[in-house]
């Protein structure tokens, strides 16, 4: 005989479904707090952009206040950089040195990353392991000699050191790559050789299209890298003002003295947002080529 | 019979049917070697060669303009026992170090593991919270030495308005310009974060669940975990953060020239190397301060690489993954 009698049935089910929603109830809760979590931190994390933002649109006179609204919106400032300083002149130098490097390092470094991970072949491991060590190795060591030669090259003042050095191949980049390329099929390989295709023609037509997200990848790092170098700039081009790239211009404001100290936030603006558009609208890219490698570039 | 790799997989398999001889390919050697060719030419003219002469500049008198001048092992004797700026740039980057890479690394673990909490939406909030790593280096600086002004930035205003009475001076007070640096850092931190963020979504679900009906804690469960499972992207970062620490330049520099830091509260090392080669062009005293540099970092990821046996945990027991 059963004992769920029709009563105790009903219980049971009043008990399950305040249970239920006893549950919902709790992850709604959760949900809440984590939301709530995560929008505090976001929260952290724009004010100082959005704080750049409002002081570049301030008066002068406003800016030193300590006010958080811009009042009244002081739009022409926007303009105004680009008479009070040599802006345009100064983003114009820091996009070729950017353009420059990005085409150097894509260049020179997928041939390398390809025989280190699509051919075997003596000697192949060790080269590898020289890469990642000289990845380690502190700029501070080889800074001085490589300073030496461009000034015996009669380089400094000028882009070339800035450049050059972008098409012999970046060790990050090279090991970016090859972690991608390495996870290719190697039966695409035999196939296309068995076909009689010649490696450079395999590298070039089958292997480098496949790896489009990699090689995006390092084209952005290296891109980045360039456009927010200080130190190259610093060391190669300072000198002659007609190359200041704009973390030198920015870095040189508080000299300029007829320019306003909100013009400074103005600046900052205008430089930061090239960075934030491309990584908005490539972050897919982005975060994938960190989590490959461990590394920014 | 000796089976061919290809004689095993074939499904046409039968006996006495042996499969063509696989083509060995001929290793192209003159190909890889122009593959090669620009990383070559790198590594001799712009590392291998420049380490050298690095060295061997390390042992003379050398201002750019006239040829080297052997001293021998004075201007090591002069780092450690004459020169004041070298032990304050040491005293500063260890200070900086021992705090911001714990810091670091317990602040991306943290915002990392937020990130891995909501069902939905997460992304938006990814986004936010890697952005501040993009921003140009200089230009980052320049926002907060501003935003931090104890006259006119409107930080303090806000920290005076949620009760904190007199909020510190930041970049302008000596005791606090590092804490700026720091909180610069943690600003920053996106790209950390990406890298735990991936470690912590690698955590197969079935451990906590297991963990779960065993009713354990979410403390317990991240403590237990995660955390170990954490390890081996904990002793990545140190050891990038150690080697990164003693290199950490343009924050530091942008903001001292912007606040006028005449006790030198923000003077790293690195700072002291670009100081001794470019501003009093030493070259020689420059190399050696720099082969120094390499040592303690060489020494300081040695250290930690001891100590990994101890507390890093491979879940496939390799020690290199």
């Amino acid at each position: 005989m059963s004992t769920y009698t029709p009563e105790k049935l009903a219980e049971i089910d009043t008990h399950s479904r305040k249970a239920r929603r006893a549950k919902k109830w709790n992850q709604f809760l959760h949900m809440v707090g984590n939301h709530s979590l995560l929008i505090g931190l976001s929260a952290i994390f724009i004010l100082p952009l959005y704080l750049v933002v409002v002081i570049s649109l301030m008066s002068k006179g406003q800016a030193e206040t300590r006010s958080l609204w811009p009042h009244p919106f002081v739009w022409h400032n926007y303009i105004d950089i680009f008479t009070a300083v040599p802006f345009l002149k100064w983003t114009l130098n820091t996009l070729f040195v950017s353009i420059m490097g990005t085409i150097g390092t894509v260049v020179s470094s997928v041939p390398p990353a390809y025989v280190l991970s699509r051919l075997q072949w003596k000697g192949r491991q060790t080269t590898f392991l020289i890469i990642l060590s000289t990845m380690m190795l502190p700029g501070q060591v080889t800074m001085i000699p490589v300073y030496i030669i461009f000034s015996r090259l009669h380089w400094i003042p000028s882009f070339l050191p800035l450049i050059v050095p972008s098409f012999f191949a970046s060790a990050f980049s090279i090991f970016l790559l090859r972690q991608f390329f390495t996870s290719i099929p190697d039966e695409i390989s035999d196939a296309a050789r068995i076909d009689g295709c010649s490696e450079f023609k395999l590298m070039m037509r089958i292997i480098v299209p496949l790896a489009k997200p990699a090689i995006s990848a390092i084209a952005l790092f290296a891109f980045l890298g360039s456009w927010n170098d200080f130190f190259g700039p610093l060391l190669y081009i300072v000198e002659n003002e007609d190359l200041w790239t704009l973390g030198i211009g920015l870095n040189a404001f508080q000299g300029i003295h007829h320019v306003d100290t909100n013009m400074m936030m103005t600046a900052s603006a205008l430089f930061m947002a090239p960075v934030i558009i491309i990584f908005f609208f490539s972050q897919k890219v982005f975060i994938e080529g960190v989590t490959l490698t461990g590394v920014k570039g | 019979m000796s089976l061919t790799r290809a004689h095993a997989i074939s499904p046409f398999k039968k006996k006495g049917d042996i499969a063509p001889p696989r083509k060995k390919l001929k290793v192209p050697r003159l190909f890889i070697f122009l593959c090669l060719s620009p990383w070559l030419f790198g590594i001799i003219f712009f590392t291998a060669y420049p380490m050298v002469s690095s060295f061997y500049q390390s042992f003379t008198k050398f201002n750019l303009i006239e040829t080297p001048q052997w001293v021998g092992l004075d201007n090591f004797h002069r780092m450690f026992f004459e020169d004041d700026d070298f032990w304050k740039a040491l005293k500063n980057t260890i200070w900086i170090s021992a705090i911001s890479i714990p810091l670091r690394i317990c602040f991306a673990i943290f915002t990392a593991w937020v990130l891995t909490k909501p069902k939905r939406g997460s992304s938006i909030y990814r986004t936010i919270f890697f952005l501040p790593s993009m921003v140009p280096a200089v230009a980052g600086t320049m926002a907060f030495t501003y935003i931090f002004n104890p006259a006119y930035g409107p930080i303090n205003k806000m920290l005076e308005a949620i009760g904190i009475k007199e909020p510190p001076f930041w970049f302008m007070d000596p005791a606090w310009s590092k804490w700026g640096l720091i909180l610069l850092g943690l600003w920053g931190i996106g790209d950390t974060m990406i890298i735990f963020l991936a470690g912590l979504l690698d955590v197969p679900t079935s451990l906590y669940e297991a963990a779960e009906l065993e009713g354990a804690s979410g403390w317990q469960s991240f403590r237990y975990i995660t955390l170990p499972l954490m390890t081996p992207v904990i002793f990545f970062s140190t050891v990038t953060g150690v080697i990164g620490s003693f290199q950490y330049f343009t924050q530091a520099y942008v903001a001292s020239g912007q606040v006028n830091d005449y006790s030198h509260s923000m003077y790293f090392y690195a700072t002291h190397i670009y100081h001794s080669a470019f501003k009093a062009y030493e070259m020689g005293y420059a190399s050696a301060l720099a082969w120094v540099l390499l040592v303690i970092t060489l020494l300081c990821t040695l250290v930690i690489l001891k100590t990994q046996k101890r507390w890093v945990h491979y879940p496939n027991g390799s020690l290199f993954k």
